[in-house]
This record gives C-alpha cells, structure tokens and sequence, in this order.
C-alpha cells in the first residue's frame, strides 16, 4: 500500500523524546469484553501502532460513544473520554477544533456511529475535521444483547426481528464517499498487518479519515466474515485496494486511484459488495487533500488577530456610542 | 413660527408597522438617539415568529417600544403615550394598549377599503369617530415622504420604504431628540449606495422640519436627561451583554472561548455576535444540530477552553443528555437559554420563564447543575461572567437563564470596572495528586478539593496525568468504573454536596425594604426585576411598605433564603410561568408563598403588579 500524499496528520502534534513501546500504552484497567471478541485483536493492533507514531502520548486522546467498541478508551494509556451514544465525532469537533496539538481518535461502532450517531458522522465527514474514525463494524448491537444493527443483512433474525429484519443496510464506506470524505478505508480485525497499515495511513491523513473495521462478535453474530477469513475463500473474494496498483475481478481490470478528486469511481467501488460479499474491497478507497475545517477555524483566528490586532475588551465592550455623566445626581 | 415647548419627566413611544415597514430599525435609531441625550430608558422590541407575515395582517405587525424618562426607570412602560402606526393592521393590534388621552400619528395612505378589511376593520377607524378619545394625527406620510425624496428618482417602492425614516424624524423633533447619530448612521448604512442614502437622510430631515411647520403639531416636548451615577455608559440589549460577559469571561479566565450552537430564536444574535470576535480567540462552531453544538463545546471544555452553548427552550431538550454527561465528567461548561413561550415550538419570539424546572430537573438520574439568571439587560453581562466562575471553580455545567425580553430589550449600561469582576482561575492540574500505599504518585481526576469538592481539570498535552473520564459511574477518587452500590451512592451525593456549596461563594440575599415595616415580600428572578421594582416603587409612593428581593441564583438557592422568606407574613412571587419557582420554595422550605403569574408572552405591566401587591397588602391589614 502506498500512502506518498503529504498529509501530515500529525504536523502539529509533540513527539515523544524516548521510543515508546506497546505497554506503555496499556492502562491499569481490566480488558471487559466476551472471549474471542474482535475488538480484543483491535486493541492489540492499536497499542501494537501507537508507539510507532512517535508521538508524546498525553497528546493523543481517543473519544467514544457507547457499544462494546466504545469501551476502548479505558484501556489506552493515553487521555480518553467514553462519552454518550453516538456524539463522540461532535465532541472530538470541539476538541480538535480547539487544540490542534492533539491526536484526535473516535473509536465507535455500526450502531453509534450509523443509526443514533448518523447526523454527526456525516457532518464529520463533511466538515473534514482532523480525526481518525475507527468505526469497528459486527453488523449487530453486542451491547444491549443482539438486535439488529444498521449495517445487519436483510431478514435477520435477532431478538428484535423474531421474523427476520426488513430493513436495507448501510454500506458504510458508500456513506462515507457520499459524504465526500477524504479519507475512507476498510480493513478486517484478522489480519493485523493489513489494518496496521491502514490505521498508520489514516492517522497521517488531515482531516477526517474513516476506517471501517469488519469485526466478529462471536456472541451475537459469531461468523458475520467468516467468508472473508477462510484462507481458500478470502482469496476470491477479497479485492485489496492499493493506489497505482492493478486490480482485478473476473475479466475486468483496473489500475485504482484513491487520489482522484471525484468520488464516483471510489463509489463504484464501494458498490461491489452487493450484499452477498462476493466481492469485497479492503484498502483505500479514498485519499485526498481538501482543507480541514479546524486548520481554517484557526487561521480565521490568526488572521483576525494580524489585520485588526489583539483583542483590546475595553474597546470591545464600550462599542462606538457612548456617553459620560460626568456629575453625580444632586 | 415659535412651538409651545412642555416638559414632560417620561414619555412611552410605540412604533408599529408591518414587518417590511423597519419598525425595528425605527426604535433601534431613536433609542440612540435617546441614549445620547442622556435619558434613562428601557425599550422592549415585539416582532411575529414569520420573517415576512403577509403585508396589512395583524399577524405581520412588528412594533418597537420606548420607554424614557428624565429619572431612574425599570421597565419600558406599561400603556403607550404615543402610538406610530404605518397602515390599518398596526394601528388595530396596538389600540386596546392605549390610555385614553394618548396621541397616536396614523400613516393614512394605506387605509384603503382592501386594507381596511384585511386588517379587520368595518369602517374607516380614522372617520367613524371610535378614536374621540385620543389624541388622533392622521398624516399621509407616504405620500410626504415620496414628495420630499423625488429628486432621487427612487421607484415608487424604494421610496416609500424610507417612510419609516420621515417617521422617526417628525418623532426625533416631537421629543427634541439629537439627531447626529441617526445621520451618521444612515451616511455609514447606506455608504455604498448613495441614493439610498441621500434618500433615506432627506427623509429624516423632512420628517423633523415637517413637525417644526405643519400646525398640526402645535407643542413639542422635553424630557430632561436623567440624573445618572458618574460614569461611561452605552445602550445595550440582553443578548450583547451576554456575549460580551462570556467574552471578559474568557479574557480574564485565559481559556478561549469556544461557542458551539445550532441557530435558535431568540439566542442566535449571540452566536452572530461571538463570529465576529475572532480576534479574542473565541472559536464559533455552527453545528449540525443542537446535540452537536453542545458536544462540541464539552470536547472543547475537555481540551481547555471556555466551553458554551446557547440556545432556547426546545434545544435545552435536546442537549440534556449531554448536559448529564458534563455533570458525570465534572467539567466547566455554560448553557446558555435564551427562554421563549413553550411548549414545543410554542412561541418562538416571545417572552417566558417556563424552563426553570427543565433546567432544574430535566435529566435522567440525579443531575444537578448550577443556574443564574440574569435580571435586566445589562445584568446579562454580569450573569455570564458568574456563570462562567461558578462553571470554571466548581467544575460543572451552569445554566445561564436569559429570556426573549432580556435579549431583544435594551437599557443604557454603565460600562464594568473590568478589574473588579471577580478573579476566574482554572488552575489546571500539572501534577499527580495521589500517593499509594507502597509510595507511587498517582493522578487520582476525581480526588476533590475540600473546600469546594472540585475534581482537577487535567488537560490534554498534560504529562504523567493521562486519564480516562466517561459517563458511567467512576470510583471515588480514582475515577474507574465502579458498579459499587455505596460508591454510587457516595459519588450522587457528593455531586449534590458539590453543587450545594457553591452558595458558599455567593452571598446572602438582600432585601430592598427602606422602612423596614414591610410584612409583604415580592421574591422574583430573572427578568420580572423591571416591572416588579417599578410596582414597589409606586406601592412606596403611595405611602405601603412593601421589601423586594431578586435571585440571581436558583440553583443553589442563598444561604438565608429560608430565614428572609419566613420574616415575612406574605410572600408573593411573579413569574412568567405557571409558579415554577414558587414550587421550589415551597418544596425546599415549606413556605406557603404566593404565585402570580401569566405566560402571555409579553412581560408583567407595572400597574397589573402594582394592583396585586396593593390588594394583597390590603388583606394582610383586613
Ligand atoms: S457482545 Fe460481541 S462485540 Fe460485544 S464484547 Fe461481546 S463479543 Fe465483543
């Protein structure tokens, strides 16, 4: 995979003066997920990578809705915040908007980030503001013990959908580029070195970069992408994305380019997988360069500040139309 | 011709008209020129929730009031001496209002029979005699106004848009009004379309020589300016003076100011006032939504800054769970609610005091929060930097109670002695707090300070004090998860502790009660200060005794609430609602006080108070 762009994420972020290693990125807290949880191998790719950032690790914070995903925080060394469903990429706005010095991460799931969390998602995405989006996708809500979710197939049967489900699926990369991120990317939580790559592209993005994580809840929906880690069928359906290099299904071949500026190609892409996962792109979809919406807040700031000088309150707050009483009332 | 000058020591000025008619840009000028002269006054804005209603309706009637005097006033009049009114609608809709004896100067040239009738009107009000008992001027200003402003060559309806200005000419030379500040206005306005502006400035001046010549208006009249403290004042609406409280909060605080909001009437003018301050530092995040604005604004009160949200009632439902997160992190926030009429969209450009117990109440769980409230306009400014210490020292969310009357209405404002507002320290945790049994230093982010119960406010970028913080319930000072049954019920009553003991830092209520004979109380809060302080003066005037206290803090209450409210034998409190403070009173103190209230979307006349705290004085001497 090739990520060559000059995006520099992390420009502005301190960096560590000794090397770090992946314990020093393990918080005193007790790992509480199911045994054979994806989001166990997530965790391990994500301590496993922070180090390598090089960054100073109080500035990297990682912020959460609520799901089982959204545990994550408490189990990095790093500041963090578990906060409410679905408004962890409203939350990281304002932080990241703030402090530029920060890595901002959003660590969230199918369920917060797609059905009570759309409405920030999209216009995180929108805004382009300077975050990682983890979105770890089990295609169920683990948490609240197994309904379906908004990425679950049609006609699932869940608690919730004794008959089976009759609602459509996001597909949430195809929301993502419709929402013209910049950065949008899957991966799977079983194969390590592949979403180690992608997390390391997403985090030297700026702006916004989405990645989908295909991850199994052997509790709720054990298997969901069985297919995809069956060593003989992953081969077949699996189409792994890298920019500039060829891909190929069946008769047709291409040469994928994650940094065209128009999304509809990305788009098409997306739209391989019908459903059936008989085709399923992995990689990078998209990567390109637009202005971030916090990187322009603040030079708004620092231009105001150069052409009508420092803020003087004085002068603020008498405004143009003032008047003495110079004589107390007699 | 030499004009009968008579002084007067107040007058009360309506100006009416459709919404298009610039009914408020009329008041807005001739409150300048008010404040320039050196009156006190007090001005209350009334517009409909439609940008543009339909032309001639009642519903479409915007209307500006002034009220100025040559003393120390509180409220902007009760029944208007003068009533301007532009067409048949504004002249129908402001009537009933009138005393008798009250002047009104009518534009007559939209009183068509079609106009007539859309307003309601069976027969021309002008002819058939149902105005005897005013003082009545049917003037056709429209047409004066387009003869006077010809030479410009403005279409008919460029033309006779600038009535509005011939209108506050012929009131600025009635009253003796200044009128530079009206010219520069206009010259400044209207600089890059200069026919416009000639236009509009050759209005003003025909409308004021129009009153000095025409015998129509034999008597023009003074009202001395008013006898105020030494000092530098300026007119300020609520909204502005909110702005710039959480401004000098900022500056004094050093936390940069970081707005997120989602645009509501009538709290917008806050966010639009905060955009331009960029040079301040101050961040304005236009979200998505209402939850978005406030999320924004707690991420960036979790990195350091200065935190705020504004909206009104119906995004206060809206950001509550978010509210409750704030109370479960214990970081500084401030929520701003610009209260209008509820329920649901209820109504959106007029007044009300009906989100006390939202703000009191309105989170699942046991979720206390700070409130103040701010009593007059220029209170607004003062109201947001206490917002923002009691957020900033006790680490929580306060809620800032504005309302519509507050926001749009304007009173001149002694400018703040910026080194005497209270210090607002963040002091942000640089190091670990804790020491384990076998000697290791720890940052504990909920070990408190105690004497305020405080948790430290460790920011990102801050080494070795890297934290987790969350909505679910934390360990006492260690701040994990912790499902402990006790450890809950330790942790809710210590943010209910935390919270009570910010009346600690804010004073005891004062009582205003001269002859100290008074056995009424009059309790109030937020913006019913103006009309109830006017009803006392005048019950004092009248020779009763009457003790009048305001609460700034409703959240916690003064420490010697209960004793005040039991000196008295009665204790009657107002509100713009349906008694939702008074039911705090009593549920906190078992005081059986009395409510008077309404919720008509307009705030308390004097008179209506005066009338009830007389009789109520009356019973207690039966
Ligand atoms: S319910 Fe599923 S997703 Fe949640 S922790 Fe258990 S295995 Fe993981």
């Amino acid at each position: 995979m090739t990520t060559n762009l000059p995006t520099p994420g992390l420009r502005d972020v301190p960096t560590a003066e000794t090397p770090m290693t992946r314990k020093d990125f393990a918080s005193d807290q007790e790992v509480r997920w199911c045994p054979g949880c994806g989001d166990y191998i997530i965790l391990a790719a994500v301590q496993g990578f922070l180090p390598t950032l090089g960054l100073r690790k109080e500035n990297i914070v990682f912020v959460s809705g609520i799901g089982c995903s959204s545990r994550f925080p408490y189990y990095l060394e790093t500041y963090g915040m578990h906060s409410i469903h679905g408004r962890a990429p409203a939350i990281a706005t304002g932080l990241a908007t703030a402090r530029p010095d920060l890595s901002v991460w959003v660590v969230t799931g199918d369920g917060d980030a797609l059905s009570i969390g759309g409405n920030h998602l999209i216009h995180a995405l929108r805004r382009n503001v300077n975050l990682t989006i983890l979105l770890f996708n089990n295609r169920i809500y683990g948490l609240t013990k197994g309904q379906y979710s908004p990425t679950s197939e049609p006609g699932k049967i869940t608690k919730s959908t004794p008959m089976g489900s009759v609602d459509r699926p996001f597909n949430p990369v195809s929301l993502a580029l419709g929402a013209e991120a910049t950065f949008v990317a899957r991966t799977l939580d079983s194969d390590r070195a592949h979403l180690t790559e992608v997390l390391q592209a997403a985090a030297s993005h700026r702006g916004t970069s989405l990645v989908e994580i295909y991850q199994n809840c052997p509790i709720f929906n054990d298997g969901a992408f069985d297919v995809l880690k069956d060593k003989e069928q992953a081969e077949a359906r699996l189409v792994r994305l890298e920019h500039g290099k060829p891909v190929r299904i069946g008769e047709r071949e291409w040469i994928h380019d994650a940094h065209a500026d128009d999304p509809s190609r990305a788009f098409e892409i997306s739209r391989l997988d019908d459903g059936t996962m008989a085709h399923v792109p992995i990689g990078i979809f998209r990567q390109v360069e637009r202005p971030t919406y916090d990187d322009q807040v603040r030079s708004q700031l620092t231009s105001a500040a150069a052409t009508q000088g420092e803020g003087d309150l004085d002068a603020l707050i008498a405004g143009s139309d003032t008047w003495t009483v110079s004589h107390a009332p007699s | 011709m030499a004009k009968q000058v008579k002084q007067l020591d107040r007058v009360i000025i309506r100006f009416a008209g459709d919404s298009g008619d610039g009914m408020q840009l009329t008041g807005d000028r001739f409150t300048h020129e008010t404040a320039a002269f050196g009156n006190d006054l007090s001005t209350l804005p009334n517009f409909p929730a439609e940008i543009r209603a339909p032309a001639g309706t009642l519903p479409g009637v915007s209307s500006f009031q002034l009220h100025f005097a040559d003393h120390d006033i509180l409220t902007p009049g009760d029944a208007p001496d003068v009533l301007v009114a532009m067409n048949p609608a504004a002249l129908r809709a402001n009537t009933k209002d009138l005393a008798a004896g009250a002047t009104i100067i009518v534009d007559t040239h939209d009183f068509t029979a079609r106009n007539l009738t859309r307003a309601g009107y069976a027969a021309n009000p002008l002819e058939d005699g149902s105005l005897d008992k005013f003082s009545l001027h049917s003037v056709d200003l429209t047409a004066l106004t387009v003869e006077a402003i010809k030479e410009f060559g403005l279409t008919r309806k460029d033309a006779g848009r600038t009535k509005n200005m011939f209108a506050l000419g012929l009131l600025s030379w009635l009253y003796g009004r200044p009128v530079e500040s009206t010219e520069a206005y206009l010259t400044k306005r209207f600089a890059s379309k200069p026919d416009i502006r000639d236009a509009n400035l050759a209005a003003f001046r025909a409308g004021w020589n129009f009153g000095e010549t025409t015998e129509g208006f034999a008597v023009s009249y003074e009202v001395k300016p008013a006898p105020m403290r030494v000092g530098t004042y300026r007119n300020i609406t609520g909204n502005l003076a909110l702005s710039y409280g959480l401004v000098t909060a900022s500056v004094r605080s050093r936390l940069p100011l970081f707005l997120g909001a989602y645009p509501i009437t009538p709290a917008s003018d806050i966010l639009h006032e905060l955009s331009k301050h960029k040079r301040f530092g101050v961040v304005t995040f236009q979200a998505e939504d209402e939850i978005a604005g406030i999320g924004a604004a707690l991420g960036a009160s979790f990195g350091g800054s200065l935190g705020v949200t504004t909206t009104s009632g119906p995004g206060i439902a809206l950001k509550s769970e978010t509210i409750g997160l704030a109370v479960s992190l214990e970081l500084p926030l401030i929520v701003v609610d610009v209260q209008r009429g509820g329920p649901s969209t209820g109504l959106p450009t007029r007044t009300e005091q009906s989100d006390l117990l939202q703000a009191m109440f309105g989170r699942n769980g046991e979720a206390p929060v700070a409130i103040v409230a701010p009593q007059s306009p220029g209170d607004c400014f003062d109201a947001a930097v206490e917002a923002a210490r009691i957020a900033v020292t006790y680490r929580t969310p306060v809620m800032l109670l504005s309302d519509g009357y507050l926001a749009n209405g304007s009173e001149p404002w002694q400018l703040p002695d910026l080194d005497n507002l209270p210090t607002i320290d963040p002091a942000f945790a640089t190091a670990a707090n804790h020491e384990t049994e076998v000697g290791d230093r720890e940052f504990w982010p909920y070990k408190r300070d105690p004497e305020t119960l405080a948790r430290p406010w460790a920011i990102p970028g801050t080494p070795d004090l890297e934290h987790r913080v969350g909505g679910l319930e934390k360990a006492d000072g260690h701040g994990s998860i912790s499902y402990d049954p006790t450890n809950h019920d330790l942790m809710v009553r210590t943010r209910q502790a935390k919270i009570d003991r910010i009346a600690d830092s804010i004073g005891p209520l004062e009582v205003d009660d001269p002859s100290g004979q008074a056995r009424l109380l009059v309790l109030g809060w937020g913006s019913t200060y103006g009309p109830i302080g006017a009803a006392c003066r005048r019950l004092r005037r009248h020779g009763l005794d009457v003790a009048q206290a305001h609460l700034r803090h409703l959240n916690p209450f003064p420490s010697n609430l209960g004793e005040v409210l039991r000196r008295y034998d009665r204790v009657v409190v107002p509100e713009m609602n349906l008694g939702q403070l008074g039911l705090l009173l009593r549920a906190k103190y078992l005081v059986d006080v009395i409510g008077y209230t309404q919720v008509r979307g307009l705030p308390f006349t004097a008179t209506e108070l005066e009338a009830v705290f007389t009789t109520t004085i009356e019973e207690l001497h039966r």
